[in-house]
Order: structure tokens, then C-alpha cells, then sequence
């Protein structure tokens, strides 16, 4: 199968020629399948953010090409424009972009530019409230009298309405509170459950990524450091934890009782811990 | 592409010309405009030329960067030199065509005026480019002292002036950034007639103002929080002190002057 998003060999060097100019991404190369889960993962300033713009042709490469379902997006102007509706990014804290009237005409402004009919934008505004839980009442409202939280929602809602087939999401938690986060990640789920999306996500919550993605991205120092899933990432704890990451906490735990001598295998979310620790107590604990 | 704004920006660095007290620079660079008008002549302006490619050149600062920075004035340039072109009357007639009449005296006019601005902009450019917002406020303040006499407000003028310049790089960003975002939901900045692209303004100029209230509250908050109240009986972390090479610097500043002057008195 195509893969849906490629890129290869990609270099961006920023203020090039100045004396703040630096490396921000370094021959990086990866290719996603159709309906992936991808995390992404790395310490603040490793290119993260610069990868994700490079996806849906916000910032050209200064070397190496992004192909999305097999057009390289910067052969054609036509297709980097495309690229933008079919690639939907969501940036950090969404919520400062909100500036129209109504929560419904913010929603709609992404629909609007993709020159689509008025009945299409209305089923589409409304159909991604409803995937990000914003009541109908809620798409008359200024977006300003709303809380952060649903500020955030509403954001997000703009750039689902686009339809993506791919949704890149910078850290679309950070900053909210554990009832927000959670709403969100489920948002997101539903999203690419109903439209058999492929999702990218940056995050810096280890738990977040292991229990949400099949599969992370780790960049460090503008190069992509580890491609695999969370388990085989997960397993090289140390090289995470000398690039400034961790690995979630149930996994250390689990680590540290392997270290002691118990009979466990390597987990990374609560679940598979449990299953872990009802098999122990179903009697070949030997501690 | 907002990135290439340079108003504002400073080079870190440790030359001489960056070491100099800002009061220093700043008072040069008056000196530098003064001599620039008093100047007449080509033999003027190659000295002060010759003394202003000194001064980058052992300010390391990139003579690019500079150069960079002259780029947005390009219409102003040809707007003056065009000026002064075609409504200058005098030396011989060069060209007379309908009501266009170009002179010897034109063309030398629009030239001296072109390397006037070009120059005044360069030795502000520098001035900025080798010192820091903060010290170049500091100076600022210190040098406009006498004025609280007569109860104009010098501390709280070069407070704002100073978050103003400081807060320069990060609406820039914020900028960017929101542009980025709003592209990401398919806005177009450059296509388009005119009203369409005054139109395409409002999704970036609403979040824009939204923040900067935002941070300007946060900023008062954070200055009340450690109880900033103003110019009064407020002491300095840095206090400002000539050294010698100020002194060296306002020997050449002077020496520069006096020279431009004497060339004038001679007609030259």
C-alpha cells in the first residue's frame, strides 16, 4: 500500500546566513501508512515543531522532499495548497488563533477557504462540534466567553471541519487539567475512528503517547533518534532519559521489579500492568 | 518573511564599538547626522563614508546585515533622488524633454541626497545593532536627566520606550505564528485584489491585539508583583561610567566634525 504521508532526507536551517542561524532538522526520513496512530516525541528545541510544519508545506525544506499519497507537495503550487486542507495541523495552544463573532463562524473558516458550498461548511461545522463535544447553543457564542478548555475544543473543531486525512496535533493537551486532557485524547480518538484518519500527535506526557499511538517518532537534536513502537521505544529507557525524555511511570516501576529479580515482562500502559500483575498473583510469584 | 525585520535587532558581540558607553554611541551618532548636513561637497562625504566603513569594520557587526537593513528603503531612496532630479535648476541642461529638464546640478543633488540618507541610516542601524535595548534606554535616560527639572517624566518616556523595543522580536513571533496557523486553515496572505487581502488581515490582527493585552496585563501584573513604582529614588544595576576609550571615541567624533566643518569653510 502507498504509504499516505514520505519524506526524505529533509534539512531546514533556520535564519540561514545570520548569526542565529542553526540546524533544525537533520536528514530526517520516515514514511506513514493510512489510519496510523503516530506520537511524536523529543526535548523541547529537538525540531518537533519544525517537523510538523514541513508535513502539510507551511515551511519548504531547504533540502529533501514530503511526498503525500505519492505527489511530492512542492512540485506543483496547486498541490502545496491542497496540501494544507489535506493535512490538517493543529498548532500549540490553538486557542490564541479563535477570532471571529461566533464559535460557528470560527469553525467555518478553514471550510470557507476550501471554497466549499454553504450546506457542505454547515455539515461539516457541525458535525466537528459534535466530534469535539460543543453543544449546538454553544455555535452562537463568542469564542472569547468560553473557557480555555473549549477554546481549545473550538480550535481543534476548526481544523476537523477541513475533513484531514491527516491530523497533526502539537501538543493539544498541554496546559489543560487532567478532565480536559482526557476529553481531548477521546476527541481526537473519535475522529480518527469515524473518518479513518491518520493522526500525528506531539506530546511531552510519556503515558499519553503509550496509551494512544502504535507507533512514535523520537527526535533529538534535529534528528529523527528512534522510529518504532512504544514498546521497543519504551524498551531503550536509558537512551530516552540521556536525551532529557522519560518513559511513563509505570513502566519505570516495572523496570525496577524487573531489576529485583520478579518474573514480568516490560509494560507501558496501566492496563497491560494490570494484566501483568493478576497473572503474578495467580501464583507464580516468586518473590 | 517577517523575520527579516531588522529595526530593533542587536548583535551580540564584544568589540570596541559595542563596549563603548551608550551615552557614547548615542552622542555620536548625533554628531555623525550634525556633520552629515554640514557636509557639502563629494570630499565630505568620502570622509565620513571612509570613517563609518571604520567604525563597521571594527564593530565586526556584517557589513550584509546592514545592508539588509537598508533594503526596505529602496522607495524612499528613488522617491528623493527623483525629487531632486527633476526639480533642480541648475549647471548645464542635460536632457529637455516636454516638461521633464534634468541638470548636471540635479543629477549631483539627487546622488549627495541618496548617500545623505543612506549614510544617517547606517549610523543608526550600527547604533542599534551594537547595543543592547536595555543600555541603549539606560543612555537614553541618563542623557535626557536635565529634563526632569522642568517635570517631564525621562524614567517612565524611556520605560515604555524600552518595552517597546523589547517586545518588538516577540509580537514578530506571535505574529508568525499566528499567520502559520491560520494558513494551516487555508487563508491566503499574497493572492487576490486589494480589498480581498485587507479582508485576509482580520484573522491574524484580532488574535495579535488580543495577545498583546494579554501580555501587556501580565507584564503590569509581574512589575506591580515586584513593586515597581517609577523613576523615583529607584537605583541602578549597571551604573553608567565613561572609560577611556569613550574618550578616544569622542576625540575621533570631534576631530570628525571639525574636519567637515573646516572642508565647508574652504568650499570644499
Amino acid at each position: 500500500m502507498r504509504p499516505i504521508l514520505e519524506v526524505k532526507d529533509l534539512n531546514y536551517i533556520y535564519s540561514a546566513g545570520t548569526p542565529f542561524e542553526h540546524k533544525a532538522l537533520d536528514s530526517v526520513s520516515f514514511r506513514i501508512d493510512r489510519g496510523e496512530f503516530v506520537g511524536v516525541i523529543g526535548h523541547t528545541g529537538s525540531g518537533k515543531s519544525t517537523l510538523m510544519q514541513q508535513l502539510n508545506g507551511l515551511l519548504k525544506p531547504t533540502t529533501g522532499t514530503v511526498w503525500l499519497d505519492g505527489q511530492d507537495i512542492w512540485s506543483d503550487k496547486k498541490l502545496t495548497r491542497q496540501a494544507r486542507f489535506r493535512v490538517g495541523l493543529v498548532f500549540q495552544y490553538p486557542e490564541y488563533q479563535l477570532f471571529e463573532e461566533t464559535v460557528y463562524k470560527d469553525i467555518a473558516f478553514g471550510p470557507k477557504n476550501m471554497g466549499l458550498s454553504g450546506e457542505e461548511i454547515d455539515r461539516r461545522v457541525r458535525e466537528a462540534a459534535s466530534f469535539v463535544g460543543l453543544t449546538q447553543s454553544q455555535l452562537e457564542v463568542s469564542p472569547f466567553d468560553l473557557s480555555g478548555g473549549q477554546k481549545r475544543r473550538v480550535a481543534i473543531a476548526g481544523v476537523i471541519a477541513m475533513e484531514p486525512e491527516v491530523l497533526i496535533l502539537d501538543e493539544p493537551t498541554a496546559g489543560l487539567d487532567p478532565v480536559g486532557r482526557a476529553e481531548i485524547l477521546g476527541n481526537i480518538a473519535a475522529y480518527r475512528q469515524a473518518k479513518n484518519a491518520t493522526i500525528m500527535m506531539v506530546s511531552h506526557s510519556m503515558e499519553d503517547v503509550a496509551r494512544m499511538t502504535d507507533r512514535l517518532l523520537v527526535l533529538n537534536g534535529a534528528k529523527l533518534a528512534m522510529d518504532g513502537s512504544p514498546e521497543a521505544v519504551f524498551a531503550r529507557a536509558e537512551e530516552l532519559i540521556a536525551m532529557g525524555l522519560s518513559i511513563p511511570q509505570v513502566t519505570q516501576v516495572f523496570l525496577h521489579l524487573k531489576k529485583m529479580g520478579l518474573n514480568v515482562e516490560t509494560v507501558y500502559t496501566i492496563d497491560q500492568a494490570v494484566a501483568q500483575l493478576t497473572r503474578l498473583k495467580g501464583g507464580q510469584c516468586h518473590a | 518573511m517577517l523575520k527579516d525585520i531588522t529595526l530593533g535587532q542587536f548583535f551580540p558581540g564584544n568589540s570596541v564599538i559595542h563596549r563603548l558607553d551608550p551615552r557614547t554611541k548615542l552622542i555620536m551618532v548625533v554628531a555623525y547626522i550634525v556633520a552629515l548636513f554640514v557636509a557639502q561637497s563629494w570630499v565630505g562625504y568620502g570622509l565620513l563614508l571612509a570613517f563609518l566603513l571604520w567604525v563597521i569594520r571594527i564593530s565586526t557587526i556584517p557589513p550584509k546585515a546592514i545592508v539588509r537593513g537598508l533594503k526596505p528603503l529602496v522607495m524612499i531612496l528613488l522617491f528623493t533622488a527623483v525629487l531632486n532630479l527633476f526639480f533642480t535648476r541648475e549647471g548645464m541642461v542635460l536632457v529637455d524633454v516636454w516638461i521633464i529638464t534634468i541638470t548636471t546640478g540635479g543629477v549631483n543633488r539627487a546622488a549627495m541626497m541618496m548617500a545623505r540618507i543612506l549614510m544617517l541610516i547606517s549610523c543608526t542601524f550600527l547604533l542599534t545593532y551594537t547595543t543592547s535595548p536595555i543600555s541603549l534606554t539606560d543612555g537614553l535616560e541618563s542623557l535626557m536627566s536635565p529634563l526632569k527639572r522642568i517635570r517631564v517624566p525621562v524614567h517612565e518616556l524611556t520605560m515604555m520606550m524600552c518595552i517597546a523595543l523589547r517586545f518588538i522580536p516577540t509580537l514578530i513571533e506571535e505574529t508568525d505564528k499566528i499567520m502559520s496557523a491560520q494558513k494551516a486553515r487555508g487563508a491566503d496572505f499574497e493572492n487576490g485584489s486589494l480589498v480581498e487581502r485587507a479582508k485576509a488581515l482580520i484573522p491574524i490582527l484580532v488574535p495579535l491585539f488580543i495577545s498583546a493585552f494579554r501580555r501587556a496585563d501580565e507584564l503590569a501584573t509581574a512589575m506591580e508583583c515586584r513593586c515597581y513604582q517609577g523613576g523615583d529614588g529607584r537605583t541602578k544595576m549597571k551604573l553608567l561610567r565613561y572609560h577611556r576609550h569613550d574618550m578616544t571615541a569622542f576625540g575621533c567624533g570631534a576631530l570628525l566634525v571639525c574636519a567637515v566643518a573646516v572642508l565647508r569653510y574652504f568650499g570644499l
